[in-house]
């Protein structure tokens, strides 16, 4: 095939559709250097000072690795409901109970060998998530609750548990004695550790949130539960008609959401903390994973493949905003309002997706309209 | 005796502080209550106001008037308020998503502007008590009432006049008609972009207010998140205030009366662990969301954007 026929083959109004939100991305980058104008830094050694945090040498690109594997993972479940259009702002939660559920299993166990706790965690912190998900989930199907809300007060309770747990029944023997009293639970045995890559803190974690996303690609894609689980995101009285359970899809759609983000905060503490520990703050122990990977799963257009370059860039972002710190003297949270304005701005960029399908429509219709039916375009050139 | 007395006090300090908690809830359902009815559903009411909260506190703390630090947190909600409308009128955005990055933005930037000027917690002289001659004096009820802070009284005020606005006014009508039923509203000559902009601005200008009474009027200080929820516990009682505005004071006075008890079981040392007193007020919200929900229906056309056809 020749360079020209390859190229014609592109479509290259879809190449756009999918660029879309990485343009959308550029201009929320670009009001941000208008804040830091503003906020007295130079915008252009800011974000030189960003990506240099963020890849200036094999550890720091690294560490990236490391912030985006919460993201990925919970990345993986905000894809499963939003496809589902389920909105599932509870990722915080739902880490917590995960993180809380994977790290009883690893402390009643102890004795036990590694390679039979470390899969029991991961289940166990799939399981805390997944029941975490599964209350808004069935409040929605069948009680009509907006599920935005209850994720949001379910990730207030998450919270008070976890300082409640971490401040009392689990707190670390050795923390209880001290006056400090840092809300942690006490360390995991040595052989509960996922294998890092020395000397990197670059954790096995890393590998699984990758095999996940092409297996949560095949689910939703290959699979009759997720063809159900879009087909009632994408018009649920159709699906209704069709004899799919709706209510049941919509539960099923938030226990796997939660279940992700739940992996997400077991992950954290078998591969970088080997125990739970918070700051009392609302995300001392979630670092705000839970929203930042719904930033991630948007940007990545929920496509769970999309999400893992998506929650590399934003995991990369988080890594440079400490050297931005330290370098700039702008405080990280600066990057919170960051992936603020990039939600704002990939959402809104959603308009003109939808403008072009529906012109490329209007096109195609009038198209048939004008060609005699059932005969393919290129017998009528020949 | 000495335990009566004791009793009353307790109560009293548990209804006064009840009825000052409920002031924020009060100005921020009210205004997402605006923008519900004309169809716009407002998630970033915490962002907003956070942002209302700092710009108040900030502006207090410079100038040594509220007045003024007032007039910030109404103008940067007006400012937030405009911006969202932007995003989910004329571009359409899907408004549960965008609220949250708006919630996002104005989290980050709070904070952000917090850290970058002032640092360090400090507290500032706001709005003071303002005793109400001779109501004030009646015993007990006269401390409930009527010696609390302009913004207090404000916001109970402003509970009669949301609800005269939307029965029984012109725009109240074309709020609600706009709410209900777009295509029709449009069809009359009813512009619907320009009612949904005038309520979601108005939101915006109602959460920062919210902001600003935590800031320089209840607490007198700023604390990064200092709102913890308190935006999104306000939406949710827009459902269960069933879009009217009394129906959110009595929900504002139950959650806010839940929180003064619990604040005050801590001060008094019952023995319940604060993380789970703490918890109260949320696992409340969504009990009482599920036992509203199939009670009042929803504005029709609430988080559908509107176009012409054509």
């Amino acid at each position: 095939m020749s360079m020209k026929t390859w190229l014609s083959k592109i479509d290259f109004s879809q190449l756009v559709d999918a660029l879309l939100p990485v343009f959308a991305t550029f201009a929320a980058l670009a009001l941000g250097a208008v804040m830091l104008l503003v906020l007295g830094a130079n915008p252009i050694r800011a974000y030189g000072a960003l990506v240099e945090g963020a890849f200036g040498s094999g550890n720091a690109i690294a560490e990236t690795a490391v912030k985006a594997v919460p993201l990925l993972l919970v990345a993986l479940g905000i894809c499963i409901a939003f496809r589902a259009n389920v909105i599932n702002i509870g990722g915080e939660g739902q880490m917590i109970l995960g993180a809380i559920f994977a790290t009883v299993i690893g402390l009643s166990l102890p004795n036990w060998p590694g390679w039979v706790v470390i899969p029991l965690a991961i289940l166990a912190g799939f399981i805390g998530g997944g029941l975490w998900g599964a209350i808004p989930g069935a409040l929605k199907a069948y009680f009509g609750v907006n599920e935005i809300l209850t994720t949001i007060m379910m990730n207030a309770i998450a919270v008070q548990i976890m300082n409640f747990l971490l401040r009392g029944p689990m707190i670390d023997p050795a923390q209880a004695e001290l006056a400090s009293k840092i809300p942690q639970t006490a360390a995991l045995e040595a052989a509960f550790r996922l294998p890092r890559w020395a000397p990197t803190r670059l954790h096995l974690g890393a590998l699984i949130a990758v095999i996940l996303a092409f297996l949560v690609y095949i689910l939703l894609f290959r699979t009759v539960l997720g063809y159900r689980i879009r087909a009632v995101g994408q018009n649920p009285d159709a699906s209704r008609y069709g004899g799919i359970r709706v209510r049941r899809q919509i539960v099923i759609a938030l226990l796997l959401s939660g279940a992700f983000c739940g992996l997400a905060g077991a992950i954290q503490v078998y591969g970088l903390n080997y125990r739970m520990i918070t700051d009392g703050s609302a995300t001392g122990f979630t670092a705000s994973a839970g929203f930042n990977g719904i930033v991630a799963a948007l940007f990545g257009q929920l496509h769970p493949l999309g999400a893992i370059p998506a929650s590399f860039f934003f995991g990369s972002l988080l890594v440079g905003a400490n050297k931005l710190q330290r370098v700039m003297q702008v405080p990280s949270s600066f990057i919170l309002a960051l992936n603020g304005l990039v939600v704002i701005f990939v959402v809104s960029s959603e308009l003109w997706r939808r403008r072009r399908q529906r012109k490329r429509r209007i096109e195609a219709t009038s198209k048939a309209e004008n060609e005699p039916p059932l005969v393919p375009e290129s017998e009528v050139t020949s | 005796m000495n335990s009566e007395i004791l009793t009353v006090t307790i109560l009293v300090g548990i209804l006064a502080s009840g009825i000052r908690l409920a002031t924020p809830y009060l100005y921020a359902a009210i205004g997402e209550a605006f923008g519900q009815r004309s169809g716009v559903l407002n998630l970033g009411v915490e962002g907003q106001m956070l942002l209302g909260a700092f710009f108040a506190f900030y502006v207090t703390a410079t100038t040594g008037n509220p007045w003024l630090g007032l007039l910030a947190a109404i103008a940067v909600g007006a400012a937030m308020g405009l911006a969202m409308a932007f995003v989910t009128i004329n571009l359409q955005a899907e408004q549960g998503i965008s609220g949250i990055g708006f919630y996002l933005f104005g989290l980050g930037m709070s904070t952000l502007l917090f850290q970058m000027t002032m640092g360090t917690v400090e507290t500032v002289s706001g709005f003071s008590p303002v005793h109400i001659p001779v109501l004030s004096d009646i015993p007990i009820l006269g401390k409930v009432f009527f010696s609390q802070n302009i913004l207090v009284y404000v916001a109970y005020l402003l509970v009669p006049i949301a609800a005269f606005v939307l029965k029984k006014t012109n725009i109240g009508l074309k709020i609600r008609a706009v709410g209900e039923n777009p295509e029709a509203a449009d069809s009359l000559g009813v512009s619907v972009s320009t009612v949904r902009y005038i309520t979601v601005t108005m939101g915006g200008i109602l959460s920062g207010i919210a902001g600003a009474s935590l800031s320089i009027a209840l607490l007198n200080v700023f604390q990064q998140n200092m709102t913890s929820g308190m935006g999104f516990i306000a939406v949710a009682l827009v459902y269960f205030g069933g879009w009217r505005p009394l129906g959110i004071l009595l929900g504002a006075l139950l959650f806010s009366m839940v929180n003064s008890l619990q604040l005050w079981m801590q001060v008094l040392g019952v023995p319940i662990p604060s993380d789970i007193a703490v918890m109260l007020p949320y696992i409340l919200t969504i009990v009482a969301l599920v036992l509203t929900v199939q009670r009042v229906r929803a504005p029709s056309a609430l988080t559908k954007p509107f176009e012409r056809e054509g």
